[in-house]
């Protein structure tokens, strides 16, 4: 059932002169069995890479609590407000995620998703805009803003912390004055705008973009898997491949099984996912994101090595600001209206503490485009569940806060977990 | 001996009023481990920069490369030239594993623009095994690396862009005993590769064990050029000290041994 073929040797290259095997003995193989893949799991484990598994327990836990708390938890029709809910600060998560890898933070996002907000509706409703051009300016001002952000701090080195602060403050100013006298100004509710979050996809679309996904998964995990077969390095067979597959469809099919006994796959929902698996696509696929990974890292480094350091920073603070405003797009579309306080809230902590939940580090260069769709999750979970046992913020507030410290320990103990398992000998 | 590699005659090099090299003379030929000698101060931090491009020498003095005369200017110019240079520091992204290291910078590509992993494992692999470098698994964190094992991964890295001179700027000087042989063992495979190696040390026990020549840089200024094997400790010290009389020599003529692996700091 495995592939046991004997590797051949790459074609066409000389010049490795000891035929050394191909497979060092001190590297502990990963047999092709559930016992196997068990094994090698234990001792990733043991090693302190921890994935995304706190999350995924966090998850269930927090499900099975407040189903048996509330049976209309795990509703379709919850679940389903739950994925449009977290799409809004799950943009703006994604962007501070670029942040985080850095070893930054960005402080203004809350704001630039208000400023955003206001300039949307002011643009659209005011000014007659078309809503389309209307939301592209919104995004284009955001990215505007994160690029000004991103020039004074590496261009002229004020730390990025202090550069953002003043943005939290500055641009949330702006955005008062954008919105005038009025608090609020309504967004029309059957436009391009309020059709964002209010567009559902039938069913025969949602399963559709499932297994289209999976199979793309599959193929393009294959493909690699065979070329590394074939250069004669250490590869997963197909049964890992597979088996790891089958992993993946549970929560996307059953996904959108759930999704489809309510209204189907919202279309702010797949936004949020488009964004993270592009996002992820381009951190760990692209010259960029290995550049944005290396500066995170070390800076010094990553600039001996011929990358432009000050252009990375500029544009990932660029696209942070921008995925902020896309936020700030969603928010507004959710409530069919902008207001002074849209973005100025809690948005900010909860896109940060997302990012970190989902299992970004802090410290900069460790993370993945996933923690926003965890850590999203696992907030907007605990949001929804609270809401239905109508507590209110306050005891909200407290639970995220324990969620969160429970993370940043996790991420703290996990780097130390690396640092005295994974030494490589010698 | 054939011509050097990299020949330098009458460098000098002035920051404003200190003059840190003057009419200094430099060689290095294929297959040859040159060890540059010199209390703190002496020049040689300034003249590897020199060679490196990262500061220019003063006009007057001749850079000549296979016999031909060339000019660095910058580091580019001295890459291009084939001269890499590893720096103490040892430029290293923790958080990225050895491939990835080993082409930061330099990624390979494939069709759509995406990052050829699989490409750059294998050479990655072929650079490492025709150095004799067994690590198991090149996908993990340089983080989780030895000591040792990382300062070989940034020699590595320098030798993808197939220079013929490599200059090291205190490779063992933060390294274990096991480490450090480590590292001298790479040294020896770089010169029977045929690559010329600048080896700056303040360890006299790793000069002696590897290097050809030992060039001795005092005040700015030559102060001798050894051939290691038959010139004594106390010969080179005083070229590095610039008496005979010196501390050292004292001591081991008092104590009767010779004192090995002192850092002259």
């Amino acid at each position: 059932m495995t592939q046991q073929t004997p590797v051949s040797k790459a074609p066409g290259r000389g010049g490795a002169e000891s035929v050394a095997p191909k497979r060092d003995p001190r590297l502990l193989a990963t047999v092709a069995s559930p016992k196997g893949w068990l094994d090698a799991f234990k001792r990733a484990l043991r090693g302190g890479d921890l994935g995304a598994l706190p999350v995924v327990i966090g998850l269930i836990l927090i499900a099975v609590v407040f189903q048996s708390a509330n049976d209309r938890f795990l509703s379709p029709q919850n679940l389903s407000n739950l994925t449009v809910q977290i799409a809004a600060i799950g943009l703006m998560t994604t962007g501070v995620i670029m942040v985080l890898l850095l070893g930054e933070i960005d402080l203004s996002i809350g704001s630039v998703a208000g400023l955003a907000a206001a300039a949307l509706a002011v643009l659209a409703v005011k000014q007659g805009v078309s809503e389309w051009v209307a939301i592209a300016l919104a995004v284009g001002l955001g990215l505007l803003v994160g690029l000004v952000h991103g020039f004074i701090f590496a261009k002229l080195g004020v730390p990025a912390f202090v550069v953002t602060l003043a943005g939290l403050l500055g641009w949330q100013g702006l955005h008062l004055y954008l919105m005038g006298a009025d608090g609020t100004i309504n967004t029309s509710p059957s436009g391009t705008i309020a059709l964002l979050t209010q567009t559902y996809f039938v069913s025969f679309m949602g399963w559709a973009i499932a297994v289209l996904a999976l199979g793309l998964y599959v193929v393009s995990v294959f493909l690699v898997e065979r070329r590394r077969r074939l250069a004669g390095l250490p590869y997963k067979p197909l049964t890992g491949v597979l088996f790891r597959a089958a992993l993946l469809a549970v929560p996307i099919l059953g996904g959108v099984w759930v999704l489809n006994q309510y209204k189907g796959v919202p279309l702010a929902f797949l936004i949020f996912v488009g964004f993270v698996v592009a996002l992820d696509l381009i951190l760990r696929k692209t010259r960029y994101g290995r550049m944005v990974y290396a500066v995170g890292g070390n800076a010094e480094a990553a600039r001996r090595a011929g990358i432009n350091v000050d252009l990375i920073r500029i544009s990932v603070f660029g696209i942070a600001s921008a995925l902020a405003a896309l936020g700030g797009v969603m928010l507004t579309s959710r409530n069919f209206a902008a207001s002074v306080s849209t973005g100025g809230g809690e948005e900010l902590m909860m896109a940060i503490a997302a990012a970190v939940i989902g299992g970004t580090s802090l410290f900069g260069g460790r993370g993945n485009a996933y923690s926003a769709l965890l850590g999203g999750l696992v907030l907007g979970a605990i949001a929804s569940g609270l809401l239905l046992l109508q507590m209110n913020t306050s005891v909200r507030f407290m639970i995220t806060a324990g969620v969160l410290l429970v993370a940043v320990i996790l991420d703290s103990l996990s780097r130390r977990g690396r640092k005295t398992h994974a030494r490589g000998g010698a | 001996m054939s011509t050097p590699v990299l020949e330098l005659s009458g460098i000098s090099k002035t920051f404003g009023a200190v003059r840190a090299l003057s009419d200094v003379d430099f060689q290095v030929g294929e297959g040859e481990v040159v060890a540059l000698l010199g209390d703190n101060g002496a020049g040689k931090s300034t003249l590897v920069k020199v060679i490196s491009g990262a500061h220019p020498a003063d006009s007057g003095g001749v850079i000549t490369w296979d016999g031909k005369p060339v000019s660095i200017g910058t580091p580019a110019d001295a890459q291009r030239l084939g001269i890499a240079t590893i720096y103490q520091d040892l430029a290293l992204c923790d958080n990225l594993d050895i491939v990835g290291n080993l082409f930061l910078g330099n990624e390979k590509l494939h069709f759509p623009g995406t990052l050829d992993e699989v490409e750059m494992e294998s050479r990655a692999r072929e650079l490492l095994d025709s150095l004799s470098v067994r690590i198991p698994n090149l996908r993990v964190p340089v983080a989780s690396l030895s000591g040792g094992q990382r300062q070989i991964i940034a020699i590595a890295r320098s030798l993808l862009g197939q220079p013929r001179v490599v200059m090291l700027d205190e490779p063992t000087a933060a390294l274990g005993v096991a480490q450090t042989a480590q590292v001298l063992d790479l040294i020896e495979r770089l010169r029977d590769k045929g690559l010329g190696v600048l080896l700056i040390s303040h360890n006299m026990a790793d000069v002696r064990a590897v290097a050809d020549r030992a060039m001795v840089l005092r005040l700015g200024r030559n102060a001798g050029d050894f051939p290691i094997a038959d010139t004594s400790y106390e010969e080179i010290v005083a070229a590095i000290t610039g008496a005979a009389d010196n501390p050292v020599s004292r001591r081991s003529e008092r104590t009767g041994a010779s004192a090995l692996a002192t850092e002259d700091k």
